[in-house]
């Protein structure tokens, strides 16, 4: 006879209890993986050790597809259908990509975002991402011989709403369980704070491949608070690989035309760039038609050339200084993040700004990933003093279109997120029945200087004489940083509303048909996909309720707690069948059914942190 | 504790406009690592809509209660004197004049420098404007004259708005 397993309550007898959940860097060179195992949190090496993915995806003859290295070393033997730095075009139409002309692509123009026409066909960058992420998954499912629970993935802070939104389409479209989207200079001073137990205000300088943000936080007994973020979405490594580039064809008098050409030169410019890190002379040297190009450059020469780009990074380092209304004295500490940062002038520059050396104990291209994967950790539940807390900010404020082409603010950036902020408007002809409503990002006055979000409409408001109905807009923009925006005219109730992503971004029956054409999951079998991913969330459920009642139970009379253990047993029961409608019902029924035990037990935590305060204060 | 508890009892202070800002920020740290959706990360949907919830007027509150001529204006609000600012524009002569003159320096302002030391001269003039605000609220409790001197604090703040915008061009 077997033994009965005993278990306490809140912990769980299956030897998997701890969920496997890793951070993502994916970033516009390369991409990379971590997770905390044995307590350390460390990037994930491939089958040869390696650590880093290149963000490079080379569409073959038959469908094939090469990711990383192998693809990277094709890249001036393929150029049109070897797809790099895609990041650089997430949620951007054509117009929105700078030097585009000077790139090797087909760039197809759409509606929503640019693609890319490869023999594979067309490729948009959530697709071409999707890639990149499916491959670091299964890095990191072969390395535990386990599914994931699920994942943090980085973006730049300075990414906006379609930037964020196509980001998260992609890790849907490579399988992933998305924990959350946190900002890269986030993580990396999560990286760096925990390992150096550091207080105070802190810079993140991060200058990527393609992408620069500037963020200041403020550490505090692990409470992580971004104070102030800013940057360049679009200038980054590649930028200096280009002027690199550009000035040495000038220099010989040559050009580069055809997308072998094209692609020959920056892969020579940005060898170039990483030789002179470390030596005074290089020679960007490769093949073109014609003659080949040797052009012989001194780092003087280099930083002198690229000093512009690095002008505009001191710039958008004193404005968010300005922005946070911080003296550049008060700074305790600047982290250097991004590869792009072992540029010497770099950390030079960076220092005479500051007056004080930035840190660069941390290796630069890790740093992130790591900060991601403690994150991951926690949010999964396995951290042991669960002291950290994220609080982020929206890097550019979000507005509505009013009179006149003009754009009125209605959260400011830099705001703590997350946030909900409504604004009341009026129509203005008598007996008006329906209200635009344009949803737009930026820091300009017109809205033809900002981008353009999403639009909707708000139909069936009752006849009014101008100025009478009350139409109230309110945006909620989630921890994520993701906005939906909602209109209510008060006096009918007549609503509308939007999660913003039909203008950027892809439709969740567009996921659902990718996912079904067999896209990064060809293996998988949708059916038993779903049934395992229900009976996760029931067990998720079960165990947090039994948490919950354990800790907290008392708060509930008889009666209300026999009924939220009918309904556990309840699922429990419907959980050990394999119809995985019926288990998302049952999950659903018993949130339902403890949500005023959820606001009762919130309340008491208030308090504690109040009664707290008022203790520390004797 | 409700959701639609004042800011003040939410965070657990006196309801005046002088403020301990270490105090502030130390309980809005606090209640959001009750409250924050990260939290909550492993449990159901109900509890993550609620902490969303919370998160949400706990980050609301600070917004106000941190800036002191917001706070200024909540109190106000408070006390029957709301400020409406779209009804009230009327203003003080002098305090007109004022305004024009500084709309006047920053036109003729061409340097960063210029602006700077523009916006360290109408800074100094809001503090103290804003602890005039202070002793109305706190000492008089004339909420209906409080009113009056948070409608000038929001010209003051408009032109350092423009201030700010004219000094990120000069630096673009």
């Amino acid at each position: 006879m077997a033994l009965l397993q005993l278990s306490e309550p809140g912990q769980t007898p299956d030897p998997h209890a701890r969920r496997i959940a890793v951070g993502i860097d994916l970033g516009t060179t390369h991409s990379l993986v971590a997770a905390v195992r044995h307590g350390v949190a460390e990037c994930l090496p491939d089958g040869d050790g390696r650590v880093i993915l290149p963000s490079v995806v080379r569409y073959l003859d038959g469908g094939g597809r090469q990711i990383g290295f192998d693809a990277r070393q094709a890249q001036a033997d393929d150029p049109e259908n070897t797809l790099a730095s895609v990041k650089r075009f997430m949620g951007r139409r054509l117009a929105d990509v700078t030097g585009a002309d000077k790139l090797p692509y087909r760039f197809v123009d759409q509606p929503g975002m640019v693609a890319v026409e490869t023999r594979a066909g067309l490729k948009t960058p959530v697709e071409v991402s999707a890639e990149i992420l499916a491959t670091l998954r299964y890095r990191a499912e072969d390395t535990f011989s386990d599914d994931l629970y699920g994942a943090v993935i980085t973006v730049p802070a300075y990414f906006d709403d379609a930037q964020r939104q196509a980001t998260k389409d992609a890790a849907q479209l490579a399988g992933l369980n998305v924990l959350r989207l946190i900002n890269e200079p986030t993580a990396a001073a999560v990286a760096y704070g925990l390992d150096n137990g550091s207080e105070g205000l802190y810079a993140v300088y991060d200058l990527g491949g393609g992408t620069f943000d500037i963020s200041l936080l403020r550490l505090s007994r692990g409470v992580f608070e971004v104070v102030a973020t800013g940057g360049d979405a679009a200038l980054g490594g590649d930028d200096f690989d280009q002027a690199l580039a550009d000035w040495a064809l000038a220099r010989a008098g040559r050009s580069a035309s055809s997308p072998h050409d094209k692609r020959a030169v920056l892969v020579a410019a940005r060898a170039a760039k990483e030789a002179l890190t470390d030596a005074d002379q290089a020679v960007l040297a490769c093949e073109l038609a014609g003659p080949p190009l040797a052009v012989p450059v001194s780092r003087a020469e280099f930083d002198a050339l690229t000093r512009p780009l690095v002008e505009r990074t001191l710039s958008a380092v004193r404005k968010v200084l300005r922005d946070a209304k911080v003296k550049r004295e008060e700074v305790m500490g600047v982290v250097m993040v991004g590869g792009s940062t072992r540029m010497p002038a770099i950390p030079a520059a960076v220092g005479e700004l500051f007056g004080r050396a930035p840190l660069t104990n941390l290796n630069p291209d890790e740093v992130v990933a790591v900060g991601a994967a403690i994150q991951a950790n926690a949010l999964a539940g396995n951290a042991q003093d669960g002291e950290l807390l994220l609080l982020d900010v929206i890097p550019l404020s979000l507005g509505l279109e009013t009179m006149g082409g003009l754009v009125e603010r209605v959260i400011e950036r830099n705001t703590t997120i997350p946030v909900a902020k409504a604004q009341d408007f009026t129509t203005f002809k008598d007996g008006q029945t329906a209200m635009a409503i344009h949803v737009l990002q930026g820091e300009r006055e017109l809205v033809a200087d900002c981008r353009s979000l999403a639009r909707f409409e708000l139909r069936g408001i009752p006849p009014m004489v101008a100025g009478a109905a009350r139409i109230r807009v309110t945006f909620q923009v989630d921890a994520d940083g993701l906005l939906s925006v909602a209109a209510r005219e008060l006096g009918s109730g007549v609503e509308a509303s939007v999660v913003v992503k039909p203008s950027y971004g892809l439709a969740d029956d567009q996921i659902a048909q990718m996912l079904k054409d067999g896209f990064a999951s060809a293996e998988v079998d949708m059916a038993a996909r779903s049934l395992r991913e229900s009976r996760v969330e029931a067990e998720r459920m079960t165990l947090a309720t039994r948490a919950a009642l354990a800790a907290d139970g008392e708060l509930l009379d008889a009666a209300e707690r026999d009924s939220i253990e009918a309904l556990l047993v309840d699922l429990n029961r419907i959980a050990a069948g394999d119809d995985h409608a019926a288990i998302d019902s049952a999950v659903e029924r018993l949130a339902d059914g403890t949500e005023a035990f959820a606001a009762a037990r919130m309340n008491r935590g208030i308090q504690a942190a109040l009664t707290g305060r008022k203790l520390n204060d004797l | 504790m409700n959701l639609s508890d004042d800011d003040f009892t939410l965070f657990g202070l006196p309801q005046r406009f002088a403020l301990d800002r270490a105090a502030l920020d130390d309980c809005w740290r606090a209640l959001q690592a009750r409250v924050h959706p990260d939290r909550f990360a492993s449990e159901g949907a109900a509890a993550q809509r609620l902490a969303m919830q919370w998160a949400v007027r706990v980050n609301e509150a600070y917004q106000r209660l941190k800036d002191p001529l917001k706070r200024g204006a909540y109190l106000c609000e408070l006390r029957g004197a709301p400020i409406q600012a779209e009804n009230n524009t009327a203003m003080p002569a002098a305090f007109l004049m004022q305004q024009m003159a500084w709309r006047e320096a920053l036109d003729e302002a061409d340097s960063l420098a210029s602006v700077e030391a523009l916006d360290e001269q109408v800074a100094a003039h809001e503090q103290a404007l804003l602890a005039e605000l202070g002793r109305t609220l706190d000492g008089t409790a004339d909420a209906s004259a409080a009113a009056q001197q948070v409608r000038a604090l929001m010209f003051v703040a408009r032109f350092r708005n423009d201030i700010g915008r004219r000094l990120e061009a000069l630096d673009a």
